[in-house]
């Protein structure tokens, strides 16, 4: 794969294209996104963060990680913009990922209030990353507002049910000019492959590794799934880009004739 | 022997509010016949993704008893979902036991002679302070249901000492009204705990003899209003063994369902509570629900409702607790007292609410979650 084949998330660069989410977490999980899928950025519940004891994240993120705090606990873009504000307090950095979640069952984000809340943010100067439910006109709506990237769900959160929304991610990653990363719903190395095939910029899981009967391996996996399926991506797989000449045009050769 | 009033009727200064929920929870309850459901029915539930009230009603018939093991892997399956390695830990502390209520089962009930007690804000702090100090970030504040003598002021005042210590503060006290839940939000309090004891009304009636708790419908709407006041989230809980335990169970979780349904941010939990021995009636006992029975709940509630939280209280034995966290339970209490005053001295000033089965300390109980492979948690809360 190409050398300067960089992630950039408001202008910083990643190498990495996996990012470790935070719902199921615990030291080992951490240690092996780190070693053995190679994350450079790992989620962190702003409500777990200033936790005692096991819960407390930031102990066991490793230096050289980026930390992104998310909002989850909020439910509408009010909530999101103190929990992202008090994440900044903890000195967790620029980057935040919005979560607004307004219903118990299904955690689906609340896209209108999670635009909201990006403006804010984003004026604030925080690197915004917004987790969305893949609608193009939420997720345009997204980019004018600041984000640095938008993060469409492929299925329901811990549901590790793959691309449910598949042909709706596609629409993101061709229109929007951000990169899409793609959050939630991922269960298995195949299906990140997939989403990076589909021109995703990254990928971002926690349940399926967590929940794996051997977890550093897993985290291998993902991290080799996720490499192949950049450089299709690459190679110009999905995307009828760039490949060379046509010997012959038997539909239109008439033209030069 | 005094005349008792119509518990269906609101005593002045209770709050009414529309609502049909209680109406469905009882009519639901009501035409559940558990003896209809047969293996197959109970198969169908646990084939499907996600359940319907039907199925729900399924895994909590006899029909669903040999399957339990069955029921117990996807309730773990669940879990693990839901809520990954993490078991949240939390204590409750009483910080007073006057009680106006007459329940023939309970340790606090006004006719009971027991050592009364209610703490000052001085011993409050001292109190929170030295449960904090085991580690703990989250707390439930209890009291005996009396307005005179814990009234809404002192629980506020309670939630703010609270607050300074515990990241996480819930009640477990008296049904008040949407402004009274409103003020207790204010003070730091998010979570709301009412046990509803039974949904079998006549037995309520029957189990309440007197005192503001007598009337049902106003205990019924309790988590509406609380969630109208601006909590975050509410449990609900029937204690089994007063009644019918199936019907019981049944009517929590379509309670909880209902609720989520009207209320879809709300976080809904449940608790699991059988009855248990108190001060000066050794003989009270949860009867015919035994252990398997209340497995066979909690793992009902956990499939029926994957990402609600659960609750398992130190009325039961220590291994059972420690077997169904993970399982089917999501949070567990450590280092309980259910007198007054006990965690900051040798002796409680009050006398205790039950008879508690688990009586490790925070330190004992998180190595032990540590010990099966999950993972202790504090506290998962921010408040905003």
């Amino acid at each position: 794969m190409a050398k300067d084949d960089k992630l950039i998330l408001g202008g910083r660069e990643f190498t990495s294209r996996f990012i470790l989410g935070s719902g199921k977490y615990n030291p080992e999980l951490i240690n092996a996104a780190v070693e053995h899928a190679g994350t450079q950025m790992i989620t962190l519940a702003v409500r777990r963060a200033n936790s005692k004891g096991d819960g407390n994240i930031i102990e066991h993120i490793p230096k050289g990680v980026t930390l992104l705090p998310n909002t989850s606990g909020a439910r509408n873009a009010e909530e999101a913009v103190r929990i992202a504000r008090l994440a900044r307090e903890l000195g967790c950095g620029d980057f935040v990922k919005i979560e607004v979640i307004h219903d118990s069952k299904y955690l689906l984000p609340d896209n209108y209030e999670t635009i909201k809340a990006t403006e804010i943010l984003a004026k604030e100067g925080f690197l915004v990353m917004p987790y969305m439910y893949p609608d193009l006109n939420a997720a345009r709506a997204l980019k004018d507002a600041g984000a640095v990237s938008v993060m469409p769900l492929a299925a329901p959160i811990g549901s590790n049910k793959g691309l449910a929304t598949k042909e709706f991610i596609q629409i993101l990653v061709d229109e929007i000019d951000l990169p899409i990363i793609v959050d939630a719903g991922i269960g298995r190395p195949s299906q990140a492959c997939e989403a990076m095939e589909m021109g995703a910029a990254a990928i971002m899981a926690n349940t399926a590794i967590a929940t794996a009967g051997d977890i550093p391996a897993m985290a291998g996996a993902f991290k080799a799934a996720i490499e192949a399926g950049r450089a299709a991506y690459l190679s110009g797989l999905g995307r009828v880009v760039q490949r060379g000449a046509v010997a012959s045009s038997p539909l239109t050769g008439f033209l030069e004739e | 022997m005094e005349k008792r009033t119509n518990h269906m009727e609101y005593m002045p200064g209770m709050e009414i509010i529309e609502s049909d929920i209680a109406d469905k929870v009882i009519a639901a309850m009501e035409s559940y016949d558990y003896t209809q459901y047969k293996a197959s029915d109970v198969l169908r539930a646990l084939s499907k993704e996600s359940l319907y009230p039907e199925d729900f009603a399924a895994l909590l018939s006899p029909a669903a008893e040999p399957f339990l093991e069955k029921m117990a892997a996807r309730a773990r399956e669940e879990t693990r979902k839901h809520f990954g390695n993490a078991v949240y830990l939390f204590t409750p502390i009483y910080i007073s036991n006057y009680c106006e209520n007459y329940c023939i089962y309970c340790g606090f009930n006004c006719k009971n002679k027991i050592k009364r007690a209610k703490l000052d804000f001085e011993a409050i702090e001292r109190e929170m302070a030295a449960i904090a100090k085991t580690g703990l970030e989250e707390i439930l504040i209890l009291t005996g249901e009396s307005r005179k003598m814990s009234d809404v002021k002192y629980i506020g005042e309670a939630c703010r000492i609270a607050h300074k210590y515990f990241k996480n503060v819930g009640i477990e006290v008296y049904p008040m009204n949407t402004d009274e839940y409103a003020y207790l939000h204010e003070c730091g309090a998010d979570f709301v705990t009412v046990f509803q004891e039974t949904y079998n009304s006549d037995k309520y009636e029957k189990l309440h003899l007197a005192g503001h708790k007598r009337v049902f419908p106003y205990r019924i709407n309790a988590q509406e209003r609380a969630i109208r006041g601006g909590m975050r989230g509410v449990a609900f809980a029937a204690l089994l063994g007063l009644d019918d335990f199936r019907k019981d169970a049944f009517a929590t979780g379509m309670h909880a369902y209902l609720i989520q349904r009207k209320y879809p941010h709300a976080e809904i939990s449940f608790s699991c509570p059988r009855l248990r021995p108190i001060v000066n009636n050794d003989k009270i006992n949860p009867k015919d629900v035994h252990e398997r029975q209340l497995l066979q709940i909690m793992c009902a509630y956990r499939i029926f409702m994957p990402f609600a939280g659960m609750t398992i209280s130190t009325r039961e034995r220590a291994e059972f607790r420690d077997h169904v966290i993970g399982l089917a339970a999501t949070k567990i209490s450590a280092g309980v007292s259910t007198g007054i005053g006990e965690h900051s001295n040798d002796e409680a000033q009050g006398d205790d609410q039950f008879e508690i089965a688990d009586g490790r300390n925070v330190d004992e109980v998180f190595a032990r979650i540590r010990e099966m492979g999950l993972q202790p948690v504090m506290n998962d809360y921010v408040l905003v």
